[in-house]
């Protein structure tokens, strides 16, 4: 097994305030995790805003610089200066997708020019045929053509097509890893299911991994192989999905299994919010400073307090 | 038990003219419902399907280029008939907040960043009230309570609150007035997972303690699975399907109705979900007859020039589907099983 993605002790902490009431926050405290080359996989990171989840990301893309900690890829550092070969090349092997299809556009640029300067900028195509087939091929992927999209703005296209747009734009130059930030949440509910199971192909088809970020437990549920649970920048449970969210054992995943809205007694709902779980998390996060992950015997990590 | 509003054969055109190009838009067409007193009537659709031209009509915000061609929209206030599509701009104010209120999306956007939430209580509530000074400060107080939020946000500016507070604060100041009638637009819909549970119960026992009536505009069918007593689906401008919760959860009678509830995840179900193909039409030249035709599994020539009226097919259970009987609740059994279990 080779790792692909090792992301190890990282720290990201942002000052606030002004010089004389200078504070902290921490956005992300000793997160560690690593995909392996060889078994593509939906890695999925849950969490409620503030929980850190997008600073994770903008870390692995190299966006945005670790306080403490490394992030690498295939055992080189992520590298965050954004010119050069490195950041060409890494570029090229991780590629992510934004929640909003309509604001990622420019809506006076045509959808197919985003997907041609990725084209030109990564495949060093010798012909306009090359970009074409290039184009072609990621579109088909996502279920498109370029015949569909050729020509169009963004406004002429549906959110589910300018999502699958957004994601062949990623796919144009063979990533190795996507990462996708709450890539549903914007998309209606009729065309989720598409974009859900368009990750899913990605994953069995063409062996891309998955960096799924989301706060939809259910949907998480339905593709991911592996889940973290992130609260206020501390990983609180990290294991294999089914087993995590079938039976969560930290308060804060538990409480977030519980308000999942369930349809299974629809027109009777049981609104009653889950009180103990909530102070039993608060508690748990007031203690966290010197918790850390200690590992179950069913192969899962759970944050505990000492 | 009375209706307080009774929508008639409801058409709301977007009508433009540009240099002698003239277009409509038919974001409400032909619609027919009711709502009781006393219930949350759930209305769900997917973005450009015209549910927010409909409570734009019902909230009397028609203004140009959006125009009612036909039919007609009547709340009973206790005696008092009000048709928001032509009534007065004085009636209009009269049973703006006092009768009829409105929670909005985005609870930032709704409070003036600049102004304390104590002047947005000024704003909204003072003259609808008629109530001043120290009596209407008790009044708001006690509202606040019984929100769970303490009297120290009246003095608050709206950043200084999380979204759920804010989106408590938004529903406190479309209730304080003990209207009888309430549109909730996507009232949960920017919250996290923890905090939408709270704000949901919230609305619902406020709604039980002021007896008003409520429609709740989302497109999360979860959602309404717990809080509505009714729901009402609407695609292409056009209501398809109309039932009491638990019935259209568990038999739906409209092929979309029954793609919505079966797509639904859940935990513990690690079945493929079918994704439904195509696209939502484009309301500017939408379909011939049934406008669902294009996406739907059902479809027969029938469907493709002729449009389905909206029938009673059961109790309390309108559709509009030639194959209604045809339409079956997708069983789980009907999945296809996902692939091997992973890890």
């Amino acid at each position: 097994m080779t790792a692909l993605l090792e992301v190890e002790h990282v720290y990201r902490r942002f000052p606030m305030g002004g010089i004389l009431a200078r504070d902290f926050t921490d956005a992300v405290v000793d997160a560690q995790f690593t995909l392996e080359k060889e078994r593509p996989e939906i890695f999925t990171i849950i969490g409620e805003s503030g929980s850190g989840k997008t600073t994770l990301a903008r870390m692995i893309l190299g966006l945005d610089v670790p306080t403490s900690g490394q992030i690498r890829y295939l055992g080189r550092p992520v590298p965050t200066s954004m010119w050069g070969r490195a950041r060409h090349d890494f570029m090229a092997r991780v590629q992510p997708v934004f929640q909003n299809p309509f604001e990622a556009f420019n809506p006076l640029k045509r959808v197919d020019r985003y997907l041609e300067s990725t084209a030109t900028a990564f495949r060093a195509p010798r012909s306009r045929a090359e970009i074409d087939r290039a184009m072609d091929e990621a579109l088909v992927k996502v279920g498109l053509t370029l015949a569909e999209v050729k020509g169009r703005y963004p406004h002429e296209l549906s959110g589910g097509q300018l999502q699958r747009c957004a994601i062949a734009r990623a796919l144009v130059c063979d990533p190795e890893v996507l990462i996708a930030d709450e890539p549903v949440s914007m998309v209606d509910a009729s065309l989720r299911m598409a974009i859900v199971n368009l990750l899913k192909s990605l994953r069995d088809d063409f062996g891309v991994h998955v960096i799924y970020i989301t706060h939809d437990l259910a949907t998480a549920y339905y593709i991911s192989d592996r889940i973290i649970i992130m609260q206020k920048g501390r990983v609180v449970e990290m294991g294999p999905a089914r087993l995590v969210l079938e039976n969560p054992q930290h308060p804060y995943a538990r409480l977030l299994k519980a308000s999942v809205l369930s349809t299974e007694n629809a027109g009777h709902g049981d609104l009653a919010p889950a009180t103990d779980l909530i102070a039993a998390s608060d508690e748990m996060l007031a203690k966290a400073v010197h918790s850390h992950m200690v590992e179950q015997p069913d192969g899962r990590f759970v944050r505990s307090n000492p | 038990m009375a209706d307080i509003l009774t929508v008639q054969g409801l058409k709301a055109y977007y009508l433009m003219n540009y240099y002698g190009i003239s277009r409509e838009v038919r974001a409400v067409d032909d619609i027919t419902m009711t709502v009781k007193h006393n219930e949350i009537y759930g209305i769900a659709g997917e973005s450009s399907s015209g549910k927010t031209s409909f409570i734009k009509v019902l909230a009397a915000a028609i203004r140009p280029p959006l125009e009612v061609v036909a039919g007609s929209a009547v709340y009973d206030f206790g005696g008092q008939q009000v048709d928001p599509t032509t009534a007065s701009p004085d009636v209009l104010k009269q049973i703006r907040w006092k009768h009829l209120s409105y929670i909005m999306q985005g609870s930032m956007s709704v409070l003036n960043p600049v102004r304390r939430i104590e002047k947005s209580f000024v704003d909204f509530a003072m003259e609808p009230l008629g109530l001043s000074g120290k009596a209407f400060w008790n009044r708001v107080r006690d509202h606040l309570a019984h929100l769970k939020l303490s009297p120290n946000v009246l003095r608050a500016y709206p950043h200084e609150l999380s979204g759920g507070m804010r989106q408590r604060v938004t529903i406190g100041l479309a209730t304080v007035c003990h209207p009888e009638f309430i549109i909730a637009d996507e009232p949960t819909t920017a919250l996290d997972v923890v905090v939408q549970k709270d704000v949901l119960a919230l609305l619902r026992n406020i709604q039980q303690e002021i007896k008003s009536s409520v429609v709740f505009v989302t497109h999360d069918m979860a959602v309404h699975a717990n809080i509505a007593d009714r729901v009402g689906i609407i695609y292409a401008g056009r209501l398809v399907e109309e039932a009491r919760t638990r019935d259209l959860f568990m038999s739906p009678r409209h092929p979309y109705t029954g793609h919505l509830v079966a797509s639904l995840p859940r935990i513990g179900d690690t079945r493929q979900r079918p994704a439904l193909e195509g696209r939502p039409p484009n309301l500017a030249e939408p379909p011939p007859g049934c406008r669902f035709h294009p996406r739907c599994p059902l479809a027969i020539d029938r469907c493709r020039s002729e449009v389905p009226p909206l029938v009673t097919v059961a109790e309390e259970h309108r559709a509009a589907c030639w194959r209604s009987d045809e339409v079956r609740p997708v069983l789980d059994a009907d999945l296809p099983r996902n692939r091997a279990e992973v890890s």
